[in-house]
């Protein structure tokens, strides 16, 4: 029975192995299926589970309701279906590159993602060998488009993040002394501190949290003791969610700053009816674009789905603003490229320029996006929605 | 000052917290001599239920129904994962434990989709107080206290009944207990029941102050506990109590300094040092190898 | 006797020899991006092979329970990447640290090139095989002294401990601290290109099953020798070991170290497949990973964990991701099916292997074994 069973699973293996060939043929034809004319595949790499997959979720809801407005591009004179193939890397970097190799396999004309730099940097070699071009939608750190040709960026990067936000704290609140507070071992964290620090006039506290920690009470209190003006946590919404409660729970005073990724409605959630004084630096501010808004207020109210993975409310995330536009960037690149072939994308890509909701997209030689703005918005914790706070430009 | 109280408040609930998932594991450690890598998990699970049953019942209701449904987990997970590997050398339960604990965090991704979900708030515990000047929640102070009193009636439950008379005859010899008639599975069963009716209790007061879970928020805890159970002395109750409370005030003490990167370094290089000074922990008791 | 002896050992030889051949001819002639994924989980496989190999020689041949196998792979890939980083890239790796503090990467030092390539590569790998296998030696010194669950859960602790000095920003002008170093030497390094920049020959997933290959072999002739046998003697009992003149400690502490030395090389093989080597990917997860390929494959049998390591890393990487995927069939849609399905039937397919086939795929044997006795079976 055992060998019987030993022998099965070698033998299943001899046959998946060999049959691979055929077999990654058919769920191509099959895939194609939905609807008539042609077919022209769109790669989303972002992590749909893991600490990350609240944020990822969020960023394929843009490109969902994109694709659901446009599903279809017009490529030289003829009407493709533009088709979303799913890959989940799990905001693991370990996965990141089999789930990359996912999206090789299934040949897509380009990919969108991630959220989450360190996949990126993981996936991005993958790509650059398949020679398929990838546009980060939300990963700020330096290192993803550095030395790789093949990934372009839309977002700003963290240096310029971490100065934007270091300015502000000196101009808003007079700060002199900065508390930072990031996870151990996360490059997304540790870069925006570090930049931040080098940025920031006056003296910083830094500390470091072990992954899967829910008890910040320490930390907050640490902050407190240290007598710092401003708390600065560039960390993923999992741990955000938990320190902005634990901060209205404490009553904390100093004013909370944020990167990016603290611009969601669950952290939002978290700091309602509170006195947390919570300030994040941002992409795009819902109402930039209402035409935009509105549409896809109404999407969400119809699909339940969509729903949940925004957090339960229809308060628009900035990365949800960056998918869309993401997506749309994609279709611009497969229009100038005259063709789904995806060498011919990757050579439109650089002198590619689109103005979407988010603002003006344009990549400059390193690929990244030329990007001079960033939104500082504030939580209104009455209402429990986002207010303008400025808008800053680098200097 | 105030500093460093709310340093040793959090410490303290930190601490009452991982004693009560720290007896979890002592207890089975006590009798099966295996590591229930699976504790933390269902500590996690709990807290999840009570999210979802709040979400449609009033709190009166889902707190004992988290409580009953967290110790039948409890038990479906030893009826279905260790029992049958009752004969099974110890590295096949164990590895059993680990893909209980792989299951049960993937179920949970499956089911949040990946989402943190926020605890409710229950009143009374959730309510902010100050000592001496000091913010905190209710639950901190009530933590101590109630691990206290659990543990004094756990105290006289092994030490004063039947069936804790049992546990203590089935943690000292196995087969002897077996061949006096004492009734070992059903034994067994009652010690994941208390476990895992006192990890649902953690799961309460943990929860309630830092009210986010995500699938891999029992993992931390459940280690952190585990370390206790060992630095203690594992098989004694009391030794998991006054370890977890030193493992809790430590790490807190430890977080608040300029070293915090290396607060659970420091935990397992505390493990480390006490297994190599004295094996069987603080409280442990001394076993001599059985040829 | 000895006769057959010899006789397996060609034909397992030539069975490697035409696996190997098997791989190059496959890669070259399959589409490459169509089957990226067979490669990638073959690459994967091959390393988590060693690493599940390494541990089996500790767990299942010796009997010691470690569950630090993820730190002492970190050690591999951080002592690979930081030594092969090319010169030209370090200020762009540790950008944050404005360069590194290690300015040299041996395969420039070999002068660059075909030649360059693959010595820097090997000597990177061995030596962190051999920083892995010091580390160990000075933490087998104190742990070693513990009994099963005990030493489980002090080299589970020492792993955490490596991970966090890891990320220590304070050493971060040699680890890179938090950040991810990247841009070394990967198995795509090893396709040849010609001068145009066209890739000939691909030689990326050879160079992968190669590697894990000699690994493999030299762990097996260990495992045939006397210190294989004293190591098996010591798992069965302890003390009739000693009583037979084993030195305990010294044994302990060899297939400790020499375990340790070949997750290293594993360590710095995974690094080359992730194209990154980041501490916070080695966690106790991946441990926990690696224990189930053993398990799966059988405790005790080095082919058992082969096969199951490629079996592992394509169930849950590559075939059951279709679960994942909301499908639609004839306009119906398919219950249950969405993000992170596919994890929970794996890991339900796992507790079934745990329950019920309880000695793994393989038991304690090898996979000659099996064909020995099926021979003996038909000729009867």
């Amino acid at each position: 029975m055992k060998k019987l069973f030993a022998m099965l699973l070698a033998l299943a293996m001899v046959l998946g192995l060999a049959a691979c060939g055929g077999g990654s043929g058919d769920s191509q034809a099959s895939g194609g299926g939905s609807g008539s004319g042609k077919v022209v595949k769109i790669g989303v790499f972002e992590p749909a589970t893991g600490d990350s997959g609240a944020g990822g979720k969020q960023e394929m809801l843009g490109m969902q309701y994109a694709n659901k407005e446009t599903p279809t591009v017009e490529i030289n004179g003829e009407t493709y279906n533009v088709e979303l193939v799913y890959a989940d890397n799990a905001s693991d970097a370990a996965k990141a590159p089999t789930a990359a190799s996912q999206l090789v396999s299934q040949d897509v004309s380009l990919v969108l993602g991630t959220y989450g730099s360190g996949c990126a940097i993981a996936g991005g070699p993958v790509f650059g060998e398949a020679g398929l071009a990838a546009i980060g939608v939300t990963c700020t750190n330096p290192g993803v488009t550095a030395g790789n040709d093949y990934y372009f960026r839309i977002c700003f990067l963290d240096p310029f993040q971490g100065t934007v936000l270091a300015n502000f704290a000196t101009e808003k609140f007079s700060a002199k002394k900065a508390y930072l507070l990031g996870e151990l071992g996360n490059d997304y964290d540790q870069g925006l501190l570090n930049y931040f620090e080098q940025a920031f006039d006056g003296e910083c506290v830094k500390a470091s949290f072990p992954t899967n920690t829910s008890d910040f009470s320490t930390y907050l209190n640490q902050a407190v003791a240290e007598g710092a003006d401003v708390i600065f946590c560039p960390v993923s919404i999992a741990y955000s969610t938990q320190i902005v409660k634990l901060a209205a729970s404490m009553g904390l005073e100093t004013p909370i700053l944020g990167s990016d990724t603290l611009d969601s409605n669950m952290v939002l959630e978290a700091a309602k009816g509170s006195k947390v004084q919570l300030f994040v630096s941002t992409f795009y501010q819902e109402g930039g674009a209402p035409e935009f808004d509105s549409g896809i207020k109404a999407w969400l109210a119809e699909d339940s789905t969509a729903m949940t993975n925004n957090g339960g409310n229809d308060t628009i995330a900035a990365v949800t603003a960056m998918g869309y536009d993401a997506y749309y960037v994609a279709l611009e690149a497969l229009k100038a490229a005259g063709s789904p072939d995806k060498g011919a994308v990757k050579a439109a890509l650089p002198s590619l320029q689109y103005t979407g909701v988010s603002g003006a997209i344009a990549f400059d030689d390193v690929g990244d996006a030329i990007r001079d703005t960033a939104y500082i918005k504030t939580a209104d914790n009455a209402a429990g929605a986002w207010t303008l706070e400025t808008v800053q430009t680098a200097k | 000052m105030q500093y460093a109280i709310s340093i040793l408040l959090s410490g303290v609930s930190l601490g009452g917290q991982y004693a009560l998932i720290a007896i979890g594991y002592t207890m089975v450690y006590g009798i099966l001599r295996l590591i229930n890598f699976a504790h933390g998990d269902v500590f996690m699970v709990a807290g999840l239920m009570m999210v979802y049953l709040t979400a449609s019942l009033p709190l009166a209701v889902s707190i004992p129904l988290v409580l009953i449904l967290t110790v039948l987990l409890g038990f479906i997970i030893e009826r279905a994962a260790y029992k049958p590997l009752r004969e099974a050398p110890r590295m096949s339960v164990m590895i059993s434990a680990i893909g209980v604990s792989y299951l049960l965090q993937n179920l949970a991704t499956y089911v949040t989709g990946g989402l943190p979900k926020m605890y409710p708030e229950i009143p009374g515990i959730s309510n902010t107080i100050t000592i001496a000047g000091a913010p905190t929640k209710v639950v901190t102070v009530v933590t101590p206290i109630l691990v206290l009193v659990l543990v004094v009636a756990l105290t006289q439950l092994i030490n004063h009944t039947k069936v804790g008379m049992a546990m203590r005859a089935v943690a000292k010899d196995f087969e002897t207990a077996q061949l006096m008639g004492i009734k070992i599975n059903a034994v067994i069963s009652v010690t994941f029941i208390i476990g895992s009716f006192l990890a649902a209790v953690g799961s309460v007061l943990y929860f309630t102050n830092y009210q986010s879970i995500v699938p891999l928020s029992g993992a931390l805890p459940g280690l952190r506990a585990f370390v206790a159970a060992v630095f203690g002395g594992i098989g004694s109750i009391p030794g998991a109590v006054v370890g977890a409370f030193i493992i809790g005030i430590s790490e807190s003490v430890i977080k608040g300094s300029s070293w915090s990167i290396f607060s659970d370094a420091f935990t397992f290089a505390l493990l480390i040092i006490i297994l190599v000074v004295k094996p069987t922990g603080l409280f442990g008791e001394k076993v001599t190898d059985k040829v | 006797m000895k006769k057959t002896v010899n006789k397996s050992t060609w034909i397992g030889l030539a069975c490697a020899a035409a696996l190997l051949v098997l791989v190059i001819v496959l890669e070259n002639v399959l589409d490459p991006n169509k089957n990226i994924m067979v490669f990638a989980a073959l690459k994967k496989g091959a390393v988590y092979a060693l690493v599940a190999v390494s541990m089996n020689l500790l767990n299942g041949f010796t009997g010691l329970f470690s569950l630090g196998q993820a730190g002492f792979m970190l050690l591999g890939a951080y002592t690979y990447a930081i030594l092969t980083i090319p010169v030209s890239q370090r200020d762009a790796v540790y950008y944050i640290y404005n360069g590194s503090a290690i300015n040299f990467s041996l395969p420039e030092l070999f002068g660059g090139g075909a030649v360059g390539l693959v010595l820097g590569v090997v000597i990177a790998l061995i030596l962190g095989g051999c920083v892995a296998a010091v580390v160990a030696w000075l933490i087998g010194l104190p742990v070693l002294r513990l009994k099963s669950d005990y030493l489980a859960i002090a080299t589970l602790g020492f792993g955490e401990i490596i991970r966090a000095v890891f990320q220590w920003d304070k050493l971060g002008p040699v680890t890179n601290g938090a950040n991810a170093l990247k841009n070394f030497p990967t198995f795509s390094s090893f396709n040849i290109q010609n001068g145009a920049g066209e890739t000939v020959l691909r030689l990326s997933t050879f160079t992968a099953f190669l590697l894990a290959g000699i690994c493999i072999a030299i762990i097996v002739l260990l495992i045939n020798s006397t210190y294989g046998r004293a190591f098996k003697a010591i798992r069965d009992d302890e003390v009739a070991a000693e009583a037979m003149g084993i030195n305990l400690s010294k044994h302990k502490r060899l297939a400790f170290v020499i375990s340790s030395f070949f997750a290293g090389v594993g360590g710095g093989m995974f690094a080359m497949f992730a194209n990154q080597a980041q501490a916070k990917t080695f966690t106790t997860a991946m441990t926990y990973e690696i224990l189930l390929i053993v398990v799966i494959g059988g405790i005790g049998s080095v082919s058992g964990s082969c096969i199951a390591a490629f079996l592992y890393v394509a169930a849950s990487e590559w075939w059951l991701r279709f679960l994942d995927a909301e499908t639609f069939i004839g306009g119906v849609k398919v219950p249950l099916l969405r993000n992170g399905f596919r994890m929970v039937v794996f890991s339900v397919v796992i507790m079934i292997v745990v329950l019920f086939f309880r000695r793994g795929i393989m038991g304690d044997k090898e996979l000659p074994d099996l064909l020995r006795r099926h021979r003996k079976e038909g000729a009867k």
